[in-house]
């Protein structure tokens, strides 16, 4: 009687040991699993940045950034339009960008609480969403129809309304971290108020809005949907901001999709050019992050 | 003292101009978004109103004709970005409880972290020539095993190089999220005798739900809108979608190839309209997505 009953003991401490075995081979058969799934989404990345590489590089030469591309069955040739017009491009949208983004972004921080600064949140986040596409329809009915042709100029404008959300948001969050002793410090000693937000507030905050607007260029930089009813491209040199002009990810995109050897080649050139330009941008608003990080 | 008082006035102004202008600022944030819409809605007037309602039931896309209906391309552009969404779901979790909940700091979280973001900063044109030059041989031998045309580009082909690209959207929500969880809960379940995974599918996931959820709604609305990598891979085929390996169209990818060269009134305002559309719902699913995380955090 007592050993039947020592048995049924051992027998359901033994089931119970089996149980929590099993469970615990799950839970590290999970683990692995996830540490798996991670890896794995990392490997079509370095597929990617490693494919770029390889034929990138042999595309790149010194012609490759001083001359313009050969017509079909030439070899040879470069994008140096291409880079020129990106520069100008993305020159111009900064200049159209960072005073608004930065004046939004300094009134959401300012009066936080008021109805408009609700709503120019949302308008803000609902800007941000905008499909890019469909920026390129806005500006060619703002811009192109008006002034009767495709331009550099209604290109940096669609850029500049992509980047704008992200400088606001920047903006608007490192302003807020700043300390209001700060503010009322300068007050009491009787500076205006314009004058402690443009000498106080905005250099303390001057790291966090640079970032954000390095990683905005980084952004829109690669952006092709916007630029191709505004921009559009163009084979030749151009510096004129009221002509069409060339831009990396439009060369790309006319290129990679063209069926000749050569024009993919620069096409691989050139989006090796645009991955190395946006690895470069986000080291340096890291470095720019870190180095003048704001403390207290 | 007159001097003082002019500097004070001047000063006053200037106090006055300064806040002024970036009350217009703000204003003028609000404005665009509201011109945006405006000029959506007003330009697609000439195809809302010859169209009908008909745009979104119709099959038959006939610019010669003057007829258009946007069926295939509402469906091409559900589908994809559907499939990129299941596919890319899994991988995000995964990632997301890697990141939030596995390796919360260290190196290996600093790495993981930093590739994702890379991720989101390829541009979409290169994925989109990566895809066309790697990812469609691939796919059209598999078409080639399952006996399927071998088209290689295709909606599958599409949908895949899209759930690589909306992937670091959801991530970044869900890791944000799921690390937000509060301690005590977990240190709870942990003391009764529960497993990590037992305490991830029991307590992180059902407490977190919404918010991965948002995630899941912000990828959607980005792969909605996604057009250049699409446009590049998913073989622009007019006609009604069969099955997930035959070419289409998007919304996006539709506007991309014809707009510059759309000829014609209602031809033009029928591609804007699809514009319209892509900025409604993208703009309904952002804003339930933001509320959503709102109510999570708060």
């Amino acid at each position: 009687m007592k050993q039947q009953q020592i048995n049924k003991e051992s027998e359901t401490t033994g089931a119970m040991l089996r149980h929590i075995r099993i469970r615990n081979r799950k839970n590290y058969l999970f683990k692995a699993l996830i540490i798996g799934a991670t890896v794995m989404c990392t490997l079509p990345l370095l597929f990617i940045l490693f494919y770029i590489f390889r034929q990138g590089i042999t595309a790149i030469n010194w012609q490759f950034f001083t001359s313009l591309p050969k017509p079909v069955g030439e070899t040879g040739g470069g994008i140096s339009n291409a880079i020129v017009g990106s520069i100008l491009i993305l020159l111009l949208s900064c200049v159209m960008a960072i005073p608004f983004g930065v004046g939004i972004g300094i009134y959401l921080s300012e009066s936080p609480k008021s109805r408009l600064s609700y709503y120019g949140r949302l308008s803000v986040d609902v800007l941000q969403g905008i499909p890019s596409i469909v920026i390129g329809i806005i500006i060619y009915q703002w811009v192109v129809r008006p002034m009767g042709g495709f331009s550099a100029f209604s290109g940096s404008v669609a850029l500049a309304l992509m980047m704008l959300p992200s400088i606001v948001k920047s903006t608007e969050e490192t302003l807020k971290l700043l300390p209001e002793s700060l503010k009322e410090a300068s007050l009491a000693l009787g500076v205006p108020y314009y004058k402690t937000i443009m000498k106080v507030i905005v250099p303390t905050g001057l790291s966090g809005i640079l970032t954000g607007v390095i990683l905005s260029i980084s952004r829109v930089i690669g952006e092709t949907a916007p630029l191709l009813f505004t921009a559009f491209g163009n084979p030749f040199m151009s510096t004129d901001i009221f002509k069409p002009i060339s831009s990396l990810p439009l060369i790309i995109f006319n290129y990679a999709t063209s069926p000749y050897h050569d024009w993919h080649q620069l096409a691989w050139g050139a989006s090796l050019i645009l991955i190395v330009i946006i690895l470069i941008l986000n080291i340096i608003s890291k470095i720019v992050q870190r180095k003048w990080k704001v403390q207290f | 003292m007159p001097d003082v008082n002019r500097e004070e006035r001047g000063l006053q102004l200037k106090e006055k101009a300064f806040k002024n202008t970036l009350v217009i600022f703000a204003l003028l944030s609000v404005v665009v978004l509201l011109a945006i819409f405006i000029t959506l809605l007003f330009s697609s007037m000439p195809s809302l109103k010859a169209l009908g309602i008909s745009f979104f039931y119709n099959k038959d896309w006939d610019p010669v004709a003057d007829n258009f209906g946007a069926l295939p391309f509402l469906l091409g552009t559900l589908i994809t970005s559907f499939l990129a969404l299941i596919i890319s779901t899994p991988f995000s979790i995964a990632i997301a409880l890697f990141l939030g909940e596995y390796y919360k700091k260290g190196i290996m979280a600093e790495i993981f972290k930093n590739m994702i973001d890379l991720l989101a900063g390829i541009p979409s044109v290169i994925y989109g020539f990566w895809g066309l030059f790697v990812l469609v041989p691939l796919v059209r031998s598999l078409e080639m095993k399952l006996g399927v045309a071998p088209y290689g580009v295709g909606i599958f082909t599409a949908s895949l190089v899209l759930s690589i690209m909306i992937l670091p959207y959801s991530v970044s929500l869900s890791r944000q999220v799921i690390s937000m969880m509060p301690g005590h809960l977990k240190e709870a379940a942990y003391s009764l005798g529960a497993t990590r995974l037992e305490v991830i599918t029991k307590i992180t996931i059902p407490y977190t739900r919404s918010g991965l959820f948002a995630g899941l709604l912000l990828a959607l609305g980005r792969a909605l809108g996604e057009t250049m990598a699409v446009t590049m891979l998913i073989g622009n085929s007019h006609i009604l979608p069969t099955g997930i390996f035959s070419a289409g169209n998007t919304m996006a990818s539709v506007i991309a190839n014809e707009f510059s060269e759309a000829t014609g009134t209602v031809y033009t305002s029928a591609l804007i309209e699809m514009g319209l559309f892509l900025f409604v719902v993208v703009t309904v699913i952002n804003i339930i997505g933001k509320q959503v995380i709102k109510r999570f955090t708060a």
